[in-house]
């Protein structure tokens, strides 16, 4: 009886209080549940995409990219990245900076306000933005009035970008500014600084690592997002149709191995995001303060 | 520079952290800010700083009204707590970085900022540290290095924030005598908070004891420890002694006994007596005298500290016995205080 007992307290678990260690059964058992379900559901997709990218051959493949509809999406992609995740690090700094520096009332309103993207279904997102643009929306007249196209058009799917990504930046640095308060702003203000020299010279650079992982997150979401693109685009073949949605229509179309292949590219992108990440973890983990979950 | 605080009065959040605080700083005066927490030390310097701004009164950088320039245009040298040092910059570029972020022609060249950080890591004994960061530091090497930072601007006036707090007893000794001769040679006005009474006693020209957002008392070292103005002054310098006691035709009384000491001109009735435990003389005989039973003995390095209760109401009182004088081993002692203060009881 006493036996297991005994044989689950030795001493290489010494790290593990022995409150918590559970019997060697259990913990087998735990770990193969893990593993089947990441291999499920995460690795044997992945696999999956790269291999019905690649079944009718390297050829099809480069062919199936080289399609002009295909480089259109990954063009309008690239762009609607290169928009919006600038404009991200720019509020997500401020917001940031607002929020670890300052007391102000609203404060914690404001952070409510900043999640909200992660918590409502990204659709919705899309179609606030239509309920505001569109032509029986709340500014459609005026809109139209002036010339100005949002909906169905690149502008459009930016905005919707920007909203879904928006917490990324913030959410890293918040927790990252406030552990690390205002003594070094103060002291790069008493040795004459300006505010934007204790920006640049001081608060930056205390900063950057967060800020990177922050901007990798942010970058990764705003190339995959579908949801509420997809609601802005109106899909129009070649011109308003990213990556993500450009997947979808040839799907759709039955064009199997073409789907796959724009697909492998988001999923490469996805695998590189994650080394780095995993990268930056390693390197820099106690100054990005990895506790919240992605 | 002169530093003169009038009347300020600070509020956070409507809380009074220092309420009505008057201080003149004399030029070249190492003056030390002492008090126990909370008690608006920090506060107090970071309003000289320029790092919060008086809710009342103003404070004068010689003639001039300093209350509404901010922090840059003080030009204060300001040592933070935890040294505050950039962790990404090496020494030299800690050291140098007020004079980079200068604008115009007062900004030297980076030849001449380099230069100036060695002569400061020379003055303050790390001279060959230029390149290494903060985490590559001892805590006290990183003290000495906000420091010369702080120094790098020429400030006009030096304000440390417990600047030994975190270091231990051994290393804050050497620093303490350190930052002594640094000041002798440099010459800075300077301001340094501390709730060590010790250091602040043998490090400044002058303390300032403060206590729940007042200033005490101001003085030398040998003024406040001879001649505390108020019980809280008595209590919070050294050790201190008190009992209650009754001021009646001139005389200090016990309940009903004189106790030999005589106060022709403290006022009638209720009042504290206050003393220091070393500086009792011991009487044989008890006719004007106080007189107590031992409840508590222990030894302190050379000297016995004894404790005694004393009347009816068994108020305890410490004295210190030289160790082998016959009266420790009595369970009756009986003394009269040497020098000792009377305020009225509150
Ligand atoms: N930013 C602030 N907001 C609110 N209250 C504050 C603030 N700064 C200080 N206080 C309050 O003001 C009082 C004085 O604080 P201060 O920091 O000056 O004390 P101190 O004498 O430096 O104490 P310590 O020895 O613990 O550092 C304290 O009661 C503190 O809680
Ligand atoms: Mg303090």
């Amino acid at each position: 009886m006493a036996d297991p007992e005994i044989k689950s307290y030795a001493p290489h678990h010494e790290s593990q209080s022995p409150a918590v260690t559970e019997s060697r059964t259990a913990r087998t058992v735990l770990m193969i549940v893990t593993f089947a379900f990441l291999g499920i559901f995460l690795l044997l997709p992945l696999i999956i995409v790269f291999k019905e990218a690649f079944a009718k051959g390297i050829e099809a493949y480069t062919q199936a990219l080289s399609e002009p509809d295909t480089r259109s999406a990954i063009r309008l992609t690239l762009l609607v990245a290169a928009i919006s995740v600038p404009l991200n690090v720019t509020f997500g700094i401020s917001a940031a900076w607002a929020i670890a520096k300052f007391e102000f009332k609203g404060k914690a309103f404001l952070t409510t306000l900043i999640d909200l993207p992660f918590s409502v279904s990204p659709v919705i997102s899309g179609l606030v933005y239509v309920l505001l643009f569109g032509a029986q929306g709340l500014l459609g007249a005026w809109l139209k009035a002036h010339g100005i196209v949002i909906l169905f058009a690149v502008p459009g799917i930016v905005l919707a970008t920007v909203f879904v990504t928006f917490p990324f930046v913030a959410r890293e640095l918040i927790p990252l500014m406030q552990e690390q308060g205002n003594g070094d702003e103060e002291a790069a203000l008493s040795l004459g600084a300006n505010g934007w020299q204790a920006f640049w010279y001081v608060t930056l650079p205390n900063v950057k690592w967060g800020l990177l992982y922050g901007v990798l997150l942010c970058n990764a979401r705003a190339m995959g997002e579908f949801g509420a693109v997809s609601v802005v685009s109106g899909h129009i073949r070649g011109l308003t149709n990213t990556m993500p949605l450009h997947v979808e229509i040839l799907y759709n179309e039955y064009n199997a191995a073409a789907a796959f292949a724009v697909a492998s590219l988001l999923a490469g992108l996805a695998l590189v995001t994650l080394v780095l990440k995993t990268l930056l973890e390693m390197r820099y983990g106690a100054e990005i303060a990895a506790t919240r979950g992605h | 520079m002169e530093v003169r605080v009038a009347n300020v009065r600070k509020e956070f959040e409507r809380f009074p952290a220092l309420r009505d605080v008057s201080l003149d700083i004399k030029s070249g005066e190492l003056i030390a800010l002492l008090g126990p927490s909370g008690s608006g030390k920090t506060t107090l310097l970071r309003l000289i700083a320029g790092l919060e701004r008086p809710t009342r009164g103003k404070i004068f950088f010689g003639e001039e009204d300093a209350s509404q320039k901010s922090i840059q245009e003080r030009n204060v040298g300001f040592v933070f707590q935890h040294y505050a040092l950039f962790r990404h910059m090496t020494v030299a570029d800690n050291i140098g970085f007020g004079l980079k972020v200068r604008h115009g022609p007062s900004r030297p060249s980076a030849k001449e900022i380099r230069r100036r950080a060695s002569e400061l890591l020379n003055l303050v004994q790390l001279s060959g540290l230029e390149k290494r960061y903060p985490a590559q530091l001892s805590g006290g090497q990183r003290q000495r290095v906000a420091l010369a930072r702080a120094m790098a601007i020429e400030p006009a006036v030096l304000l440390l924030d417990e600047p030994f707090g975190a270091l231990d007893a051994q290393v804050r000794r050497e620093l303490r005598r350190w930052l002594r001769d640094i000041h002798d040679a440099t010459g800075h006005t300077t301001v340094f908070v501390t709730h060590d009474q010790e250091e602040a006693l043998e490090l400044a020209d002058r303390v300032v004891v403060m206590s729940q957002g007042r200033i005490e008392q101001v003085g030398t070292a040998d003024e406040i420890y001879d001649t505390p103005n108020s019980p809280f002054v008595y209590g919070f310098i050294g050790e201190s002694s008190s009992l209650p006691v009754k001021v009646e035709d001139g005389q200090v009384w016990i309940a009903d006994r004189p106790i030999g000491l005589s106060a022709p001109h403290a006022p009638q009735g209720e009042a504290t007596l206050f003393f220091r435990p070393h500086d009792v003389d011991l009487v044989e005989e008890c006719n004007g005298c106080i007189a107590g039973t031992v409840a508590a003995s222990r030894r302190v390095a050379g000297t016995r500290r004894v404790e005694l209760e004393i009347g009816g109401e068994r108020q305890r009182v410490e004295i210190e016995l030289p160790v082998d004088h016959p009266a420790a081993q009595k369970t009756r002692v009986a003394f009269r205080p040497r020098r000792w203060k009377l305020f009225p009881a509150a």
